[in-house]
């Protein structure tokens, strides 16, 4: 149960081994968190997050869970869910792909399509069911700024990101009142594996500083969560740029 | 019906099928359809914490079980239904010269959520708990069975203070004490630090049947702990003037508009709350005896203003309650200035003495210091802060109550109940499938 302070006792981990994800459950795991399920691929990596949290003092269990493979989500989550309640689920997998490869392959950007929205159209589904039934907790949806508006140089991860953040806000409209909620957080660039050696955009953060943002948001009952928060008020500058303007933009 | 529901704090607000039951049978009928997650008994809400609420199960709101099935005017014993409110009791019984044995800082409590919570009112020290006044109950059980339990059975003591977790309580009957008007003379004095607060209460508790003292938690340095000392008695048909004395049995508590809601959170900072507690500190006369008030200014004064835990605003607020036994008044004096350096705007802060502790197997009260505060949910630190502190109240053998809280660690609170293996052997017996829980037995693993 999430207490009084907006403490939870459990978390999922959809992408078990993302890196705003574990910087997550480590913050979250020195609370009050004791139970954590990380879902993921088989890793090695996968397994290493598992021990770290261990080391913390959490009760870890691993789940084998591919974004991809969207048919095998609602057996896989189902089952984490039956095993007790869950108060947090972070929704932290995602790929950003190769914009310049992937405009040539199409079938390579549908695997970033399948991915970062399908994946997350199923698998959100079936946690906001379960959260539903629970008649508490929260989803926490990692977003992106990328998809406040599509840019040239990245639009096919900007896009799946601007399909997602259009979902989980449905989704959280729909759960009002059910006592679950949605928090969908929007970081901007991130220093993290996944963008390493790319030239940084303005505004670069850190794993930590979203796992902080996704903390206290969790604490406040923030429906959206802007990671560094100066980004809510460029962005909206940037969402009214008119396009031939927007177009001239080094971005 | 679904519906959201938190305590008296507004925190932590989980989804729960409301059902109001109006006999005993429809209770049982709901208790048996609540389905996998479960069911609890609900009052009028007044535990802080999450005692009665219960996500995605069924919540019974026992508001509307509460008659009165007897009432024997010569010995002084009520047998009502459990979701009677002490308010209306008060006012049934007081014309008649009987007073509730017990009550706490609100009249707006249910004779169930009495007995579940074994609360404990300012005579503690006199009285013990709620659950000592209680001569039988009826509780219905996971198995859809009904009960008839006396003092001193097992399943009495573990109900008394059981969070409503052994049962649905559905009736009791209840010892009430004889009073000859409904005006309480009343001794205020002021105490100018800790030290001075607790040497007042230690040596001159004993006189006095009601005893609470007020501490202005925001003072610090030579002031920390400054507190307002009241203690009464009810008073005696001579004590009263002859225009009282017309009606000296009167009851009409009176009530302020209730507070509005959308109140901004973060209203309550130190600053205010450090104003609003040197008002108060100045404006209680140095010493004062024999004051006539009445049972509400006494023992009710929020009552007075309904709604107001709406002034902490959205992010709601918690209240912090612990014992430590007598001999450790380090831990206490330690814990108050902790609390005081911290900043923490509480201007409810209140220190009294408990007397034996009953029999209930998780009920609150032992003999020792009990402080109780209510802070803002939003005050950075505090969950950290209140952690510290429970682990001192843990060393130094004491415990926090459970009818507040919404927010300990479940490892710290086994450490607390000694008797919280033999609470959840029982429950594991006659409730194997968990037909009785709350978010209070989630979170702490009860």
């Amino acid at each position: 149960m999430l207490n009084a302070l907006g403490d939870p006792q459990s978390l999922l981990l959809l992408g078990g081994s993302s890196e705003i994800g574990l910087a997550t459950a480590r913050r979250l795991v020195t609370g009050r968190v004791r139970v954590v399920h990380l879902a993921g691929r088989p890793s090695p990596a996968l397994d290493a997050a598992a021990d770290e949290l261990r080391a913390l003092g959490a009760e870890v269990s691993v789940h084998d869970f591919d974004a991809a493979a969207v048919d095998t989500h609602e057996t896989v989550l189902g089952k984490i869910f039956a095993e007790g309640d869950i108060d947090v689920a972070l929704l932290a997998f995602g790929v950003l792909g190769d914009q310049q490869r992937d405009e040539h392959e199409p079938m390579a950007a549908a695997d970033v399509a399948r991915v970062n929205y399908l994946g997350a159209v199923t698998s959100g589904l079936v946690c906001a069911q379960a959260l539903r039934r629970q008649g508490h907790g929260a989803l926490v949806v990692l977003s992106s700024v990328a998809g406040e508006r599509a840019r040239r140089s990245n639009f096919i991860y900007g896009s799946t990101k601007a399909g997602l953040d259009a979902f989980a806000q449905g989704l959280g409209d729909s759960l009002q009142g059910s006592g679950a909620r949605v928090m969908v957080v929007r970081p901007g660039f991130v220093r993290t594996r996944m963008t390493e050696g790319m030239q940084e955009a303005p505004l670069a953060t850190t794993a930590d500083a979203v796992a902080e943002a996704i903390t206290t948001g969790l604490r406040r009952g923030t429906e959206t969560v802007w990671v560094p928060g100066a980004l809510r008020y460029v962005m909206s500058g940037l969402r009214h740029l008119p396009r031939p303007l927007f177009r001239r933009l080094p971005l | 019906m679904e519906g959201q529901l938190t305590g008296w704090g507004r925190t932590a607000p989980t989804t729960a099928r409301l059902c109001a039951p109006t006999t005993a049978d429809e209770a049982a009928a709901a208790l048996r359809g609540a389905g996998g997650r479960g069911a609890v008994a609900r009052g009028l809400g007044r535990s802080y914490g999450d005692a009665a609420q219960n996500a995605g199960g069924t919540v019974l709101d026992m508001t509307r079980l509460a008659a009165v099935r007897s009432l024997d005017l010569a010995q002084g014993l009520v047998e009502v239904e459990a979701g009677i409110s002490l308010d209306r009791l008060m006012r049934l019984l007081l014309p008649f010269g009987w007073f509730v044995p017990v009550t706490p800082g609100t009249r707006h409590v249910t004779v169930g959520g009495a007995i579940g919570a074994d609360i404990h009112g300012k005579n503690h020290h006199v009285s013990g708990s709620f659950s000592r006044h209680v001569t039988r109950m009826r509780l219905l059980t996971a198995d859809g069975g009904t009960h008839e339990l006396l003092p001193g059975e097992e399943l009495f003591d573990a109900t008394t203070g059981g969070m409503g977790l052994t049962g649905v309580i559905l009736d009791a009957t209840i010892r009430l004490l004889p009073v000859s008007t409904s005006l309480m003379t009343v001794d205020t004095e002021r105490a100018h630090d800790l030290d001075d607060l607790m040497d007042r209460l230690e040596t001159t508790d004993h006189r006095y049947r009601y005893s609470v003292a007020w501490i202005d938690l925001v003072a610090r340095g030579a002031a920390t702990g400054r507190a307002v000392l009241t203690r009464g008695e009810h008073a005696t048909a001579d004590l009263l003037s002859p225009r009282q004395l017309a009606d000296p049995l009167a009851f009409r508590p009176r009530s302020l508009p209730a507070v509005p809601r959308g109140i901004p959170g973060g209203l309550l900072r130190t600053a205010t709350v450090g104003a609003f507690n040197e008002l108060w500190y100045r404006k209680a006369p140095r010493e004062r005896r024999g004051q006539l008030q009445r049972i509400g200014a006494f023992f009710h004064p929020l009552d007075g203003v309904p709604d107001w835990n709406r002034v902490y605003g959205r992010a709601g607020f918690l209240q912090y309650q612990f014992v430590v036994p007598y001999g450790q008044e380090a831990t206490l004096r330690s814990i108050v200035e902790q609390l005081s350096r911290h900043g923490c705007p509480s201007f409810l802060a209140v220190l009294k003495r408990f007397g034996e502790g009953g029999p209930g197997w998780l009920s609150f009260p032992m003999p020792g210091w009990t402080l109780a505060l209510d802070l803002p949910a939003g005050v950075p630190g505090l969950g950290p802060l209140l952690d510290r502190l429970d682990e001192q109240v843990l060393a130094a053998g004491g415990r926090v109550y459970l009818a507040k809280d919404s927010r300990m660690r479940p490892q710290t609170l086994s450490g607390m109940y000694p008797r919280l293996a033999e609470f959840r052997a029982l429950r594991q017996r006659i409730d194997p499938h968990g037909a009785l829980t709350s978010d209070l037995a989630r979170r702490l693993a009860l």
